[in-house]
C-alpha cells in the first residue's frame, strides 16, 4: 500500500495545503509538523508561481510572499528532505507546469522520488496533455493526482479511470478561496467517480469550517483545505504554528 | 501537424474546469467555419459594420523620403473601432451567439481589443466585461471610458504586474467562475487550442486582402510583410496567406522597450525561453526558475511576456524573422509617419513602421514592402505627449 493509499485507509482524510516559503521555508516546515501533530493525514505543498491562474486572492498573496524570499524548487526539495527525518506523512506538491518544465521533467520527478514527495498535482495540465509527464512520474513512482471539476461531466469516466493516489474533486466553479456555501451537486459527481474507480476522492475549493468538513466528509473520502490555512498563516505569520494546530484539530474532530 | 500543435508549440494546458468549454468551442467553430449562413453573416458585418476591405495605401512621401523600397500601408487603423481587433471580435462574438452564450469577457492591454469587444457586444446585445491591468487603465484612460460608454464593465486588475499578462490571468479566473453562459473572446493568437487557430483564421483576412490588392496594384507579391508582435494577431493575420509564398519575407517586430539588454523589454523571441503558460507551449520571458518575468514596453498592447505558438513555430522553422524595436525607435516612427504621411499610427504599429524605416533604404526601388498599420494612434497621443514632456491637459 502506498503512503497516499494508507492515508485514506484509516478513515476520512484531512488534507492541509500551504504555500512553500510563506513566510519562510523554515516556517513552512514547522507549520507542516504542527498540522501533522494535530491530525492532518496528508499535506499539499504549493510551489510558488508568478501567475497562479487557478488561485484566488488569498493564495495569490501567499505566492507573492514566498517568491519575495527566493523560494526555489531546489530549496523546497531540501525542506522536504528535512521533514522526512521527522515524519512520514504523505506529501503532495501542487505546482503549475512552467516551473516543472523549466526544471526538467526527469530532474523534477527524480528529485520528488529522492526527497520523499509522494504525489504531484498540476492544475494546468488536463487529461489530454498528461502524457507529457507520465513517463517520468511512472519512472520514479510518483502519483499524478487528477482534478475533476463541476464541468467535467462525461470526462469523469476517463479521468477517474486513469487516476492515481486520490482524485481532487473541485467543489465549485471559480478559483480557490473560502466560500460560505457550496452549491455544486457533489454527491452526484462523487457517485459518477465511484462508478469509474476505487481511487479515493477528496473535495477541495471553498471548505473552511468544521460544519462543512463534517458534511462533505459524509460522502467524500477526504477534504482539502487551502485558503483557510493560508489565511491563518497570513494573519499570524511566524507565530502561526499553534493556531494551525488548533484549527486542524477542530476540523479533524468534526470529521470523526 | 496535429490539431492545436505548431511543431512543439501550442497545446491545451489549462485547468480541467475549462476543458469542456474549449472542446465545445472547437466543435462549434469547426462546424460554423464551413456553414455558408455563418460566413455570409460575418462577411456582411466585416463589410457593412467594420468597413472592410481596408485600404492598401501607397505611402509615396515615405517611399520618396527613404529612397529605397516602395512602401505600402495596410490600413487596419481605418476599421471601425480603429484597429484590426474588430476582425477577430466580430467572428468570435458571432460564434458565441450561435453557441447560445449570453455574456462575453475579454482581456485587453492597450484597450483596442477591449473596445472592439465592447463594441460588438453592444451591437449584438451581449453582456460584456473587460479585464485590464491597473497600469494600463492609467496609460489608456480614454479607452477605458470608451468601453464604459459602450456599456461594458471594466475591471482594473491589481494582481501581479498589473498589465496585459495579469489581465489574461484574471479573465481566465473569471471564465472558470462562470463558463456556462460566457465566452472568453481571446484577443490574440495565443492561449489554449483552439484560440490560436480561431483568431488566426479571423485575422487572416488582412493578408488575403493584401494579396489581392497588391496583385491588382503591382501585379506581383511584396518582398516583405512587416507587422508588430505582442501576442501576434495582426502579424499572424498578415503573414498567414504568405507563408506558402517563399519570396515574401515575413518580419515580426517585438517590443524591445528600453533595449533588449536592459531588462526592460517584452522581446520574447530575442530573450525568451521555451515554456508553458496561458494554455500554450511557446516562448516566454521568464527567469531561470520558470517564473514569468515582468516585461516592459511603452506600448500596452505589446507589453506581454509570451508570443502565439504559431509565431514560435515560424521562428523555429526560419519562415519568419522577429526583430526587436525599442521605445525610442517606435516613438520616432510615430512622429515620422504623422508628419510624413499625415497618419497617426498606434504606438504598437509604430514598432513595425520603425523597422521599415531601417529596412526600406537598404532595398532597391524595385522592392515592395507592406507594413500592417494595425491601429490608429489617437489613444496614444496623451502618453506620447507625456513621454516628450508636453503637458496637454486633456
Amino acid at each position: 500500500m502506498s503512503k497516499i493509499e494508507a492515508a485514506f485507509a484509516k478513515g476520512k482524510a484531512f488534507i492541509g495545503f500551504l504555500t512553500a516559503g510563506d513566510p519562510t521555508l523554515e516556517k513552512t516546515e514547522e507549520f507542516i509538523l504542527s498540522m501533522t501533530e494535530a491530525g492532518a493525514d496528508l499535506i499539499e505543498i504549493g510551489i510558488p508561481f508568478s501567475d497562479p491562474i487557478a488561485e484566488g486572492e488569498v493564495i495569490q498573496r501567499a505566492n507573492v510572499r514566498a517568491l519575495s524570499v527566493n523560494t526555489t524548487l531546489d530549496r523546497i526539495f531540501g525542506m522536504v528532505k528535512g521533514i522526512r527525518l521527522k515524519t512520514q506523512i504523505p506529501i503532495v506538491f501542487l505546482t503549475y507546469l512552467n516551473p516543472v518544465f523549466t526544471y526538467g521533467y526527469d530532474h523534477f520527478f527524480r528529485e520528488c522520488g529522492s526527497s520523499g514527495v509522494d504525489g504531484v498535482i498540476i492544475p494546468d495540465i488536463p487529461y489530454e496533455e498528461k502524457g507529457e509527464l507520465t513517463p517520468f512520474s511512472e519512472k520514479y513512482g510518483i502519483d499524478m493526482i487528477s482534478l475533476i471539476a463541476p464541468t467535467s461531466r462525461e470526462r469523469i469516466e476517463k479521468i477517474a479511470g486513469s487516476a492515481q493516489g486520490y482524485i481532487y474533486c473541485v467543489s465549485s466553479m471559480g478559483v480557490t478561496g473560502v466560500r460560505n456555501e457550496i452549491k455544486t451537486d457533489l454527491s452526484s459527481i462523487l457517485s459518477d467517480i465511484r462508478a469509474a474507480t476505487n481511487v479515493p476522492t477528496a473535495v477541495g475549493f471553498g471548505i473552511s469550517t468544521p460544519e462543512q468538513a463534517a458534511q462533505i466528509s459524509t460522502y467524500a473520502d477526504g477534504i482539502i483545505v487551502g485558503s483557510a490555512i493560508v489565511k491563518i498563516i497570513e494573519k499570524y505569520g511566524n507565530d502561526a504554528a499553534k493556531h494551525l494546530y488548533e484549527y486542524v484539530f477542530s476540523m479533524k474532530k468534526a470529521m470523526a | 501537424m496535429t490539431d492545436g500543435r505548431y511543431g512543439k508549440h501550442g497545446g491545451q494546458y489549462i485547468p480541467e474546469i475549462l476543458m469542456n468549454a474549449i472542446i465545445e468551442l472547437e466543435k462549434s467553430y469547426n462546424y460554423y467555419k464551413n456553414d455558408p449562413g455563418f460566413n455570409n453573416e460575418l462577411t456582411a458585418l466585416l463589410k457593412d459594420y467594420a468597413g472592410r476591405p481596408s485600404l492598401l495605401y501607397y505611402a509615396k512621401n515615405m517611399t520618396e523620403d527613404l529612397g529605397g523600397a516602395k512602401i505600402y500601408l495596410k490600413r487596419e487603423d481605418l476599421n471601425h473601432t480603429g484597429s484590426h481587433k474588430i476582425n477577430n471580435v466580430l467572428g468570435q462574438i458571432l460564434l458565441a451567439k450561435k453557441m447560445g452564450k449570453k455574456r462575453v469577457i475579454a482581456e485587453t492591454g492597450a484597450g483596442q481589443h477591449g473596445v472592439a469587444t465592447a463594441t460588438v457586444a453592444a451591437l449584438m446585445g451581449l453582456e460584456c466585461e473587460i479585464f485590464m491591468g491597473l497600469e494600463d487603465t492609467g496609460r489608456q484612460a480614454l479607452n477605458v471610458f470608451r468601453m464604459e460608454l459602450l456599456g461594458a464593465k471594466v475591471h482594473a486588475v491589481t494582481s501581479g504586474t498589473q498589465t496585459l499578462k495579469d489581465a489574461v490571468n484574471e479573465t481566465l479566473r473569471e471564465w472558470a467562475t462562470r463558463v456556462d453562459d460566457t465566452h472568453y473572446v481571446m484577443g490574440s493568437v495565443m492561449g489554449p487550442h483552439p484560440f490560436p487557430m480561431i483568431v488566426r483564421d479571423f485575422q487572416s483576412i488582412i493578408g488575403k486582402e493584401v494579396k489581392e490588392q497588391i496583385l491588382e496594384l503591382e501585379g506581383r507579391l511584396p518582398d516583405a510583410a512587416i507587422a508588430c508582435v505582442g501576442g501576434g494577431s495582426n502579424a499572424m493575420g498578415l503573414f498567414y496567406d504568405f507563408i506558402k509564398e517563399p519570396s515574401v519575407e515575413l518580419i515580426g517586430c517585438e517590443a524591445a522597450g528600453s533595449g533588449i539588454d536592459t531588462g526592460y523589454h517584452a522581446a520574447t523571441i530575442a530573450k525568451g525561453q521555451l515554456g508553458i503558460f496561458h494554455g500554450m507551449k511557446s516562448y516566454f520571458c521568464q527567469d531561470e526558475h520558470g517564473q514569468i518575468a515582468p516585461v516592459y514596453s511603452i506600448s500596452a498592447g505589446l507589453d506581454y511576456p509570451g508570443i502565439g505558438p504559431e509565431h514560435a513555430y515560424l521562428h523555429d522553422t526560419h519562415r519568419a524573422k522577429y526583430v526587436p524595436v525599442t521605445d525610442a525607435e517606435a516613438i520616432h516612427a510615430f512622429e515620422y509617419l504623422s508628419k510624413t504621411e499625415g497618419i497617426i499610427p498606434a504606438i504598437e504599429s509604430s514598432h513595425a513602421v520603425a523597422y521599415a524605416l531601417k529596412l526600406a533604404p537598404e532595398l532597391s526601388s524595385e522592392k515592395i514592402i507592406v507594413i500592417c498599420l494595425s491601429g490608429r494612434g489617437d489613444k496614444d497621443v496623451a502618453a506620447i505627449a507625456k513621454y516628450m514632456g508636453v503637458n496637454i491637459n486633456e
